[in-house]
Parts: structure tokens; sequence; C-alpha cells
């Protein structure tokens, strides 16, 4: 679950990078489905280039990426195509790019969903977190913007967030490629199941909720016994999710 | 596994649904955020943090605030817009040089030297290479400084202030806050802004955000706008003053595009598109230094090369199109001189003429070639010296060369100002129109989109000529 690797080799940007070509749109025949996922603003847009050599137009302001865009790379002859996902504040709500963020996760089961978030606003990015670790057991959780974290003074203990979240923390950033290689390991890491994560659990439920929760939650398993994340579908059947129920009756959950 | 238990499973969530109550979501929300501040705290530590913080919020204070906030916006834009108009005179004139006096009499030299037929000369050499080299010269300077500067701009994190400075304005017409990030984005590209458009949620506001974002001026109407105020907004005040006149006139021209927009969203909101208009949360990003060299880079790569690329798509068809109606002869007159004759006296109504509503037409695909087309087509119908024959865009060096040409046809500073207020108050270019019907997959609200701004054009150029020559 913590991320491995103590010897200095682990942590060189040569013997990482070793193994990556950047394939750009070149996206066939892939091994593993790599989303990413954040808050707006917090520079999925240039992760995505730092790890395809694509050139997504990236800016300054929430709500740039409105749709989904696709690229590759390839680490260790392994191939994965990566999903730029719109930037979301949560996945409880309705308007088009959240869907679009939501059902991907959700619908496109990718191999491994890498949440980026802002080092410097950490707690309110993870809203957003803990709603994805619901539905997918497989993430990463990269710690973006490191460099304004530090220059506001911000520190964060990467091992302790990295064992309440459950899933492995990789601090970056981005703009200036620092952090790209250790984030493309871990990923690689997750993907092939050397890492396992146990995500963290929304816990401080009120209790008549959790008690409606778990009631359906205990019936979804029982007809679907492989599913992974009863718990999302009890939420969202709560909320009313009409996605959702079309996706029960049609059996494309799972 | 049977479709009954599916359904019971569908029923249970909806008992507890009902027995849960309206909590839910709130309920479901607090415990997020209990979780997310317990996770936070045990990990974060700060140590006297605020200092960053304090320099955004006391730039965020005066960007932002009610005196400062909207001289400050268009000084910016002011300040963009002039090292464009000043900045791509020199390379523009360099480029015309080589494309346009270099390289042309050289393919046809060459043409004339492997005896190509005259046709084949004209069509290719005359029509699809001059209007790709055209587009080259008049388009590639103005881009490559303006494109740049509204990234760093974007990078810098100034957008999220115009929006916020606009909220209210859009507020009071009825549209989503929102809708100011997908005008900006307009100001780039009209399609680009239309897609932008799904960060709004509400299907009403959205619908007002499409349908008025042609009023953002694009990409490929900055340089017309420009070019037209340099020629003619400029003559008429002393020279040393011609630089602040043709720049104020481009300023006037994207302020007086807001205002319609805000009047169409407002219009839209009170008629067919009623309703309440939405609250939202906007976050104000924290300054960010741009990467300088990189933003420049990707900035000429990105947006600069592609907006560039698709105006050569679409211009050299384009070219080869006029070239064509300019030579095929119905009777005694060509298709070309034969529309502009029946468009003339409806354009002097409008205080335009013949050959710009002809290249109007001609330019539905890019608006970029507009200026390119109207040129050709003047030169071939007044029959000035300098032209090449039938269909042939000729060479310019420099906007006084063009300016000349303008006025030999019959140009006067009417024909201008109402050309730039027809630029900005017309259908939106083909790319844009499919992308509306894309979004909004309705025919109605694509015609309406695309029809509204036309009329619009119309109806303002007309009363400008009507009022204009009662005096």
């Amino acid at each position: 679950m913590e991320k491995k690797g103590n010897s200095a080799c682990d942590t060189c940007v040569h013997f990482n990078a070793k193994g990556l070509k950047k394939l750009g749109v070149n996206i066939d025949n892939f091994d593993f489905v790599v989303a990413l996922a954040g808050n707006p603003n917090t520079g999925k847009s240039t992760v995505f280039n730092a790890l395809t050599g694509l050139r997504q137009h990236t800016g300054n302001w929430p709500g740039k990426t409105v749709t989904r865009a696709e690229g590759a790379f390839e680490y260790n002859s392994q191939k994965f195509k990566l999903v730029d996902l719109p930037g979301t504040y949560s996945l409880l709500s309705t308007s088009q790019d959240e869907e679009v963020a939501r059902n991907f996760i959700l619908f496109g089961k990718p191999d491994v969903t890498v949440i980026v978030v802002d080092a410097s606003r950490l707690e309110r990015n993870l809203n957003l977190v803990l709603q994805i670790l619901e539905i997918t057991d497989k993430a990463v959780l990269c710690l973006n913007l490191m460099d304004e974290a530090k220059r506001n003074n911000i520190k964060i203990n990467e091992r302790t967030l990295a064992r309440d979240l459950g899933i492995p923390v990789v601090p970056t950033s981005a703009r200036f490629s620092e952090g790209i290689p250790n984030l493309i390991q871990t990923i690689n890491e997750v993907a092939t199941g050397k890492i396992i994560c146990k995500p963290h659990q929304i816990k401080n439920v009120p209790k008549n909720i959790e008690d409606a929760v778990k009631t359906l939650s205990i019936a979804i398993k029982k007809e679907f016994p492989t599913i992974t994340n009863s718990r999302w579908i009890a939420f969202r059947l709560l909320e009313g999710d009409t996605h959702i129920i079309d996706a029960l009756k049609k059996r494309t959950l799972v | 596994m049977n479709n009954n238990s599916i359904k019971s499973i569908i029923d249970l969530s909806s008992d507890l649904r009902w027995k849960i109550g309206d909590d839910f979501y709130d309920g479901l929300a607090e415990g997020i955020y209990a979780d997310a501040s317990k996770i936070a705290s045990r990990s974060v530590s700060t140590e006297n943090q605020n200092k960053r913080f304090g320099i955004d919020s006391k730039i965020d204070k005066i960007v932002t605030s009610k005196t400062w906030g909207f001289p400050i916006m268009f000084l910016i834009l002011g300040v963009i817009l002039w090292l464009t108009i000043i900045g791509a005179n020199y390379p523009s004139a360099m480029l015309s040089q080589l494309l346009l006096d270099t390289i042309h009499p050289f393919l046809k030299g060459l043409a004339t030297s492997i005896s190509m037929p005259w046709w084949l000369d004209g069509f290719l050499i005359d029509g699809v290479y001059l209007a790709a080299a055209w587009v080259i010269a008049v388009m590639l300077p103005p881009m490559a400084i303006f494109f740049p500067l509204f990234t760093l701009l974007e990078d810098f994190g100034y957008l999220p202030r115009v929006a916020f400075n606009l909220d209210y304005l859009f507020k009071k017409s009825g549209a989503h806050g929102k809708q100011a990030l997908t005008m900006s984005m307009g100001f780039g590209c009209n399609a680009a802004g239309v897609v932008a458009t799904r960060i709004i949620d509400s299907p009403r506001e959205r619908l007002i955000a499409i349908i008025t974002n042609n009023f953002s001026l694009c990409n490929g109407r900055w340089p017309t706008q420009i070019l037209i105020a340099t020629i003619f907004i400029g003559a008429v005040v002393p020279s040393s003053f011609s630089g602040l006149a043709s720049l104020s006139a481009v300023i006037g021209i994207a302020v007086l595009g807001l205002f319609f927009m805000f009047f169409t969203s407002w219009a839209l909101s009170k008629t067919v598109l009623k309703g309440e208009v939405s609250t939202f949360n906007l976050e104000l990003p924290p300054y960010r230094p741009p990467r300088f060299w990189k933003t420049i880079y990707t900035s000429l790569i990105d947006r600069t090369m592609i907006v560039l690329w698709r105006a050569i798509l679409f211009a050299a068809p384009a070219g080869a199109v006029i070239w064509l109606i300019s030579n095929i002869y119905i009777g005694n007159e060509s298709i070309a001189s034969w529309t502009i004759n029946s468009l003339d006296s409806f354009g002097f109504l409008l205080g335009l003429n013949g050959i710009i509503l002809l290249a109007y037409i001609v330019a539905i695909p890019a608006n970029e070639i507009v200026i390119p087309t109207i040129l050709m087509l003047t030169v071939l119908t007044n029959g000035i010296v300098g032209g090449q024959g039938a269909g042939v865009m000729f060479e310019l060096d420099s906007a006084n060369a063009m300016g000349d040409i303008l006025r030999a046809g019959g140009w006067t500073l009417l024909t201008a100002i109402n050309l730039m207020l027809f630029s900005l108050l017309h259908n939106p270019c083909s790319t844009t129109i499919y992308t509306i019907y894309k979004e909004t997959k309705s025919v109605k609200w694509t015609t309406v989109a695309s029809i509204l701004p036309v009329i619009m054009g119309f109806v303002i150029t007309f009363l400008v000529a009507q009022v204009w020559r009662l005096f």
C-alpha cells in the first residue's frame, strides 16, 4: 500500500524514466487504461502532457478541459492509455462535465485512476478523492503543485496521508516535470497489482443513512457478487441517479 | 439472476430514500467533509502561512475592485491589441514581399516555361496559391503576437477574475456567470467557446451562452478589425494619434460585441428562454507566474499554427472558387460581377457594397479570408491598375496600398465602419455552426444562432448608414 522502494535507485530519475516511452496519440493495443481525475485547476492537463508528450492546451482557470482527452505512454514495454477527465469538485451533481468524469470512472473501469490534487489546498480536494475511492480501489494520489505548497510553507506528511487514504501518494510539480518518473512507476505498480490499495471509506455518515446504505449494499452484493463498489451504487441509488438505475437494469455495472 | 431481483433492489432503494427524506444529500456531503477535514489535519502542517496568499488577495482586491476592475480589464486588452497592431506591420510587409512579390512571379514564370495551360496556371497559382499566401501574410503576424500574449494572461490566472468582474452583468441579463469564461474562449475561437459551454449546468443558460458566443470577436475577425481600423480610422486623425484612434476603434467594436451579448442574453432570458439564474461557485485560482518561453512556444505551435493551417485549408479552395466565378462567363458578365451587381443595391442600403456581401458568402467557411477576397473582387470589378487579371489576388506590400485600392473601389469611412460592424454581427463560420449543432442537437437552435446575428448586422448597419447619410 505504501510506496515501496527504499534503495537510492528507486528515487533516481534516470532509473525510473528509463523504461518510459511517450507515445502521444498512438493509443492502439494498450494493456492498461489510466484515468486522470481531480478538481479543476490542479494541473491534470499538465500531468497528462508530461506523461504522454502531447501538448493538450493548459490554462490557469477552472473548467478548461470539458471533454475527454486521450493519449498514451509505454513503460517497461507495457502500453498505458491515459484519459484526461474534466476537472470536477464532486461527483454528486449533474452538470455535463461532471457526468463525463463520473461515468468514465464508473463504467469505463480504468485499471488505475490517478487523482490529481492541489497540494496547497488538500482538504478541499479530498472531498472528491473520498468520493472516487468509493468507486474504485485502484487509485494513485498525485500530490501536484508541490512547488506552490512549498512557497506557501505547507508541509504534507505523505506517509500519513497514504496510510489514511489507503492508496499510494506521489508528490509532483508537473509544470517542472518533477516527480513524474515516480508517478509512472507507481501507476505501473498499481496496474500490475504489485501495490494493492485498501481505499478509505467515508465514515462520518449519519447513522440512518449508513444503515440504509448497508441494507442496500447487501442486497446489491447478493445480486452482483463480483461488484466491488456496492456502497457507491447504494449512495447513487439513494440519490435516485437514473444512469445507475438504467445500468442496473441492463447489467452493465459488472 | 432475474429482473425481479433488480426490481426489488430498486424498490428497496426507493423505500429507503423515503425513510431518509431530504437529508440524504446534506448528510452524505457533511460526512465527506468531516472525513476530509480529519485526514487533512493529520497530514498537513503549515507554518507562518498566508504570505503568498496575502499577495494574491492584494492583487485580487485591485483587479476585481468596483472602481479599478473594469479600467484594468480594458487597459490589459488595450495593451495586448496595441502590441499586436504595432508589431504585426513589419513581419506582414516582409511576408507579403516574400510570398507575393517574389515567389508568385517565380511560380508564374515557371508555369510559362513549362507552358502550362492558362486556365490551370490561373486556377492553381492565381487562385489557390495566392489565396493561401494572402492568408499567411495577413493572418500570421497578428496571430503570432496576439495568441502568446493572451495565453500568458490565461496562464497567469487572470481569466477567472474577468469572470468575477462580469458576473454581475451576466446575472442582470439572466445568464450564467460562467458565460464570462466561455465568452473569453470565444475571443480565441467561437467553436471552442461553444464547446466550453459544457461547464454550464443549466440547459437554459447554456443555450444562451451558445447563441451569444458569436458576439465575441474570434481570431478570424481580429485581423479584419485591426486592418480596417488601421487603414480608415487611423487616417482621419493626425498621424501621431492614428495608432491610438485605430486601437480605440477596435476596442470599441469588441465592447460593442459585449453589449450585444448582454442585450441578446437579456432578451432571450426574458422571452423564449425564461427561467431563474442559477448560482455557482467560482474559484479564483492562485496567480501562477507563467513559464514564459514554454508558453510562447506552445501557443505558437498549437494555437497559431493550427488556426493558420485551418485558414489555409479553407482559403485555398476559396481562392479556387474566386478564380472560377471571376472567369466563368454567362453572357457578357462573369458570375462574380453578375452577383456583385445584383447585391450592390442591397449593399448600398447597408452602407456596404456588393463585393463585401459576396465576400461574406464566399467566406462562410472561414472569416479569415474576408479581407483578401474583398481586395481581389474590388480590383476585379473596378479594373484598377495593379491587378493581374480576372480572379488574381495581387500583391500589396503595405496597408496604405490596400487603402488606396479600397478607396478607388468607392470605399468611404462609412464603408469601413459598417464593415467593422458587419464583421462583428454576422453568421458564425461553418465550423462554429456545425459545433453548435453537435452541442445542441437541435436544428432550431442552430438556425437561431446562425441567423440572429446576421439580422442584427443588417439592422445595425442599415441604421448607421441612414443616420450617416442624413448629415
